[in-house]
């Protein structure tokens, strides 16, 4: 028997007494948490994780400078010219073109980095401490609430990083800073019902490899065939039609309005039916795979 | 509450992945209090088992109560009443063990600051309070068990399922986490504990399950089982080889079993039944002059009991399954 293992028993009996003396009378059990305090905790939680590993950030950081900077100057050139109207091209061009790409980029970039959240969800969810969290009695949706409420957070970074590279080179929004930040808002409420996509890709496919591909050939078309980078006005007719049903498109001229102080009402109401829209139905798929999930 | 004199009633449990069956109709009646074992092999079907009695997963066929609610029907009562330690620490590895276990506190409806006193009591009195502040994943094998029982005791769990909960760990982390099981089971929680360790089963279980290809193949006491599996082997080493055929004629009139010779000369290995006798064959050795160099008894290990048991040996996924502790008790 080796040295390790021999201990008297008085070693074992008080350690015995010491868990003892922890254990908590049935009479003291709290109530279980419910649905706004579990998501909160869960949310508190995602926050703890990027304290502990700041890395994760980088996607919130660095890429949305890359995304801004990179093209406002390599279209702005020759894209302000469309924009502007007057055939102009070159230096005047760019800054014509800010005024109209700004709010695009700060759509596109924020719909890119929610794809994270699939990919995150899926790492995590295959873990061990998942087993511990669907073996407590809470509210089950409070542990994908949750996850993607943590993620407003570095939805929000991302949004604040882009804005202030955007004003750095020229963005100047006639609806001021109560424009902005209604466009942000709007933004991240768009942003918390399309990750519910992520969510339920996240809980189907086997790794972080398959998820990040599907939602790669989702989000392509989705942002790209919009009015993110050029207006619909140049696009041929059929594909024009296209365009302007996409939901990203509707959601970057209500955001482009709202900062521009030109505020209408029918593309707010339009986002939110889409944002109502996709939580109905990718909420209850999510969570009917994850309770059968092994 | 219910007043269901059994922790656990199933009937017929099923689950299968794709084309593999995990768990092929498996009944299961533990009653409330004391420890209930459930042993076998690697890829037997006692974690799908302990998963699906945990509301964890989803049965395919069969009908199970925990603690009088239906697993189906009332999976909120029952996790209300259980906690789960995996065989794969339920942590999360990124946090430190004081926020792993706040979180747990929280999720469990104590309020932020009680939730921290919780968490710093039981990390005291699991030994942990000066790795309070360091992430999970800097933790030894058996620091982690001890957070991942921790944070199932954060509220006292009137049945508690443990997966393995000694695989993998040294030896006094092992018997730490004996002393706590029996400490649970002293203050009236159920345990059901899965093991693939004959002598874990033995020594903490009150009944236990073999379970193999996701059937249970025998259940009982530990005694009632060893009995149908025989109490071991004695195992001998002589002083002098030239003497092993006398001893092995000895032996095999006194304890009326086979008497098997090892490759090394001087050695032979004698299964014992219930009535062991060892202690009188050595004694007849000694008379007829065989001089003995060393002894040992030893428990059946877990693949005697399922050759025993089954007619073949257990098929195990890896060598670490095969080699249980074999508490072997070594006389000079």
């Amino acid at each position: 028997m080796s040295q390790t293992t021999t201990r008297t028993d008085q070693e074992g009996s008080a350690e015995a007494a010491k868990i003892q003396r922890v254990l908590l009378p049935a009479d003291q059990r709290p109530a279980p948490s419910g649905p706004i305090s579990g998501s909160i905790t869960f949310g508190w939680r995602a926050l703890l994780k990027i304290k502990h590993i700041p890395m994760q950030l980088f996607d919130v950081t660095i890429f949305p400078i890359m995304m801004t900077v990179m093209f406002t100057f390599i279209f702005g050139g020759a894209m302000g010219a469309v924009v502007s109207g007057t055939g102009e091209t070159g230096g005047p061009a760019v800054s014509e073109y800010v005024q109209f790409f700004i709010p695009g980029i700060f759509v596109q970039t924020l719909i890119m980095i929610t794809m994270y959240t699939g990919i995150t969800l899926n790492k995590d969810i295959s873990k061990g401490i998942f087993d511990r969290f669907r073996s407590l009695p809470i509210w089950r949706p409070a542990q994908l609430v949750g996850a993607l409420l943590g993620d407003q957070v570095r939805y929000g970074l991302a949004g604040t990083i882009i804005l202030t590279v955007g004003f750095i080179v020229g963005f100047r929004p006639e609806g001021g800073l109560l424009g902005v930040l209604a466009g942000f808002a709007l933004l991240l409420i768009f942003s918390f019902c399309l990750s519910w996509v992520w969510t339920m890709v996240s809980l189907l496919m086997p790794n972080e490899e398959a998820v990040m591909g599907v939602s790669m050939t989702i989000i392509f078309p989705l942002t790209f065939a919009s009015n993110i980078f050029v207006p619909t006005e140049t696009m041929p007719s059929w594909l024009s039609g296209v365009v302007e049903a996409n939901p990203v498109s509707v959601l970057v001229s209500a955001i482009r309005e709202l900062m521009d102080g030109t505020f209408d009402a029918g593309n707010i109401v339009a986002v939110l039916i889409y944002c109502a829209v996709l939580v109905a139905i990718f909420a209850p798929i999510s969570m009917y795979i994850y309770n059968r999930k092994s | 509450m219910s007043d269901s004199s059994y922790a656990v009633e199933a009937r017929g449990l099923v689950k299968n992945f794709g084309d593999n069956v995990a768990v092929d109709g498996v009944d299961l009646t533990i009653p409330r209090g004391g420890i209930y074992g459930v042993l076998g092999p690697n890829g037997a079907g006692k974690t799908t088992a302990i998963r699906m009695l945990a509301t964890l997963l989803r049965p395919d066929a069969g009908e199970a109560r925990v603690l009088g609610h239906d697993i189906f029907t009332e999976p909120k009562a029952v996790r209300e009443r259980i906690a789960l330690t995996g065989q794969f620490a339920s942590l999360d590895e990124d946090l430190t063990g004081i926020e792993n276990l706040i979180l747990i506190g929280r999720l469990l409806g104590f309020t932020k600051h009680h939730a921290r006193r919780r968490g710093k009591d039981l990390l005291s009195a699991f030994g942990l309070a000066d790795a309070a502040d360091r992430q999970v994943k800097k933790y030894s094998g058996g620091m982690r068990r001890r957070l991942d029982i921790a944070g199932s005791l954060i509220v006292t769990p009137d049945m508690m399922f443990l997966d393995e909960p000694t695989t993998g760990i040294d030896p006094r982390s092992r018997n730490q986490v004996w002393d706590i099981i029996r400490t649970l089971v002293a203050g009236g929680t159920t345990i059901l504990l899965t093991t693939q360790y004959l002598e874990e089963a033995d020594q903490l279980a009150d009944r236990i399950a073999v379970i193999d290809h996701g059937r249970v193949i025998a259940e009982g006491t530990p005694g009632q089982l060893k009995s149908q599996v025989g109490a071991g082997a004695l195992k001998l080493r002589l002083t002098d080889p030239a003497q092993r055929e006398e001893a092995a004629g000895v032996l095999e009139r006194s304890l009326g079993s086979a008497v098997v010779r090892e490759k090394d000369a001087a050695a032979l290995t004698v299964r014992l039944g219930e009535e062991a006798g060892a202690s009188a064959a050595m004694r007849s050795l000694e008379e007829i002059g065989v001089a003995v160099e060393t002894f040992s008894y030893g428990q059946p290990s877990l693949d005697e009991v399922f050759l025993a048991l089954t007619g073949k040996p257990a098929e195990t996924e890896n060598d670490d399954a095969a080699a249980a502790p074999d508490s072997e008790k070594v006389a000079q």
